[in-house]
């Protein structure tokens, strides 16, 4: 790892819109823009955001040209049903370790002849190392020459479509490439703040002018980190390395939906990945503890590695907030966090220690705003 | 007007009672606010002291109590509208009033010219 920090092809726009650039995961990210980060995060509700995401891996597996022999072998990595996973659909997953932790979380996509993957910034060296490693009759090519851009809220798909008509016919978790005045675009549509929207992949020399082409619309603001963490909490959306990581597994996460019956027990693709006794045996007879959603009363915010306590009284911790903010939507303060299993169910009233204050809080549902994808 | 390197501002409203808020650079440096957390009328605060909760949407930062004092008057007016701390910081978002024990306390802060050389 480099000590300095790298570049996103965008990092000129940025700078040029008056962002404050901040170092995420080894690069110079955009943590807000002038809108700031409330007026930032309701645009992206009401309107669309457009979003740089392009230091996150983007990695293509490919064993010849058989897209079923990449899936198959991906299985051994990941609990997902890839093998039936149909060409132009994508589907959400992790890696687990032996221990059924999760190593990190990820995209996988059927692009027909090889499976398109999409992993974090920060575990990107690793995931690629663990791939090699694991997938040795694949060729793991990292997409180096290529940003990723996120278009998200409810203008996302007027405004793409303006550019590429076939954006329109897709639905949520549909890939598709599209030809387009900027070279060709790998466009999901899917996202990471509970809208409808679209995650795109485009060459890094056409990156810089695609963008200005979807900033020219009205309707699309320039949007940083910071919104797009308040977005993806009150969606409810796991943050690798706070909600969920090595030591979480994905049934703790409340994350075993990823799990397809193909891939539990007494289906005919039965486990076959790391940790999958552990994961299993939890999907079947529930983990000790769960990962919930937090509604602290008032209006000061629990933010992560805020101690949860049963009551306001004497006792031990039973858990920890995981991710804390002030949901600009919801116009409330909203956590989540991990509970034993006993206090998990919603509207239970636990306490939080926020500067040596035990304050209420209650077991909510996630997501806190209703997603508004185009199923 | 008085600036403390603390970026709060601070105005003598006369016998002594002391009008506190935060500076525009301060307001802008925290982003968002979305919630405020005051002190009781009556207490009586230390120089230093630990005196107001500030959360943004970014993190939690505190005022320091800029002077000894008695606090006498709270602004609960941003308890249920914080984000008047980001449009009008040196007027409307005062934060609270202390009635001083020592007025020469007031010479330790910065003027007006200084405070904007300090933040550059």
């Amino acid at each position: 790892m480099s000590d300095t920090l790298r570049k996103t092809p965008l990092y000129d726009l940025h700078v040029e819109l008056g962002a404050k650039m901040v170092p995420f995961a080894g690069y110079q990210m955009p943590v807000q823009f002038p809108l700031g980060v409330m007026k930032e995060h309701l645009h992206t509700r009401g309107a669309a955001g457009l979003f740089d995401v392009s230091h996150m891996g983007q990695v293509i597996v490919r064993a010849g040209k058989s897209y079923d022999v990449a899936a198959l072998a991906m299985e051994k990595l990941v609990p997902v049903d890839l093998a039936g996973l149909p060409e132009g659909r994508q589907r959400y997953g992790f890696f687990t370790n032996d221990q059924g932790g999760i190593l990190d979380d990820l995209m996988l996509a059927n692009r027909g002849d090889h499976l398109f993957v999409v992993v974090n910034a920060a575990c990107k060296q690793a995931d690629i190392a663990h791939m090699q490693t694991g997938l040795s009759d694949c060729t793991i090519e990292e997409i180096s020459n290529r940003a990723l851009l996120a278009l998200q809220g409810p203008q996302a798909e007027a405004v793409l479509a303006d550019m590429v008509p076939g954006a329109r016919d897709m639905r949520f978790m549909d890939v598709a490439t599209f030809a387009s005045p900027y070279g060709e675009l790998w466009v999901s549509r899917s996202g990471y703040t509970g809208e409808d929207g679209f995650e795109i992949s485009v060459e890094a020399a056409q990156a810089d002018a695609f963008a200005r082409a979807l900033l020219a619309h009205d309707a699309v603001e320039p949007i940083g980190l910071g919104a797009r963490d308040s977005l993806r909490l009150e969606a409810g959306l796991c943050l690798y390395g706070h909600d969920i990581d090595q030591t979480t597994t994905p049934i703790e996460a409340a994350l075993g939906w990823a799990i397809q019956k193909v891939r539990r027990r007494g289906g005919t693709r039965e486990g076959g990945f790391p940790g999958a006794a552990v994961i299993l045996d939890q999907l079947e007879n529930g983990a000790e503890r769960q990962r919930v959603g937090l509604r602290p009363e008032g209006r000061a915010p629990m933010r992560e590695g805020t101690t949860l306590f049963k009551t306001d009284g004497a006792g031990d911790p039973v858990g920890r907030v995981t991710s804390g903010a002030f949901g600009p939507t919801i116009g409330a303060p909203m956590s989540m966090g991990y509970v034993p299993a006993a206090l998990a169910d919603p509207g239970t009233r636990i306490h939080g220690d926020v500067r040596g204050k035990r304050m209420p809080v209650t077991v909510a549902n996630l997501p806190f705003t209703a997603a508004n994808f185009k199923r | 007007m008085k600036f403390t390197e603390e970026h709060e501002w601070l105005r003598n409203d006369g016998d002594d009672v002391i009008v506190v808020g935060i500076t525009e650079h301060a307001s802008e440096q925290l982003g968002d606010v979305v919630f405020v957390e005051l002190p009781e009328i009556g207490t009586q605060v230390t120089k230093g002291d630990e005196i107001v909760v500030i959360e943004s949407v970014k993190a939690a930062s505190d005022i320091l109590a800029p002077i000894d004092g008695e606090i006498v008057e709270v602004n609960e007016a941003l308890i249920d509208d914080p984000a008047k701390v980001n449009s009008d910081p040196l007027g409307d978002a005062w934060f609270f009033k202390i009635k001083s024990a020592d007025p020469s306390q007031m010479d330790d802060y910065m003027d007006e010219d200084a405070y904007q050389s300090f933040i550059g």
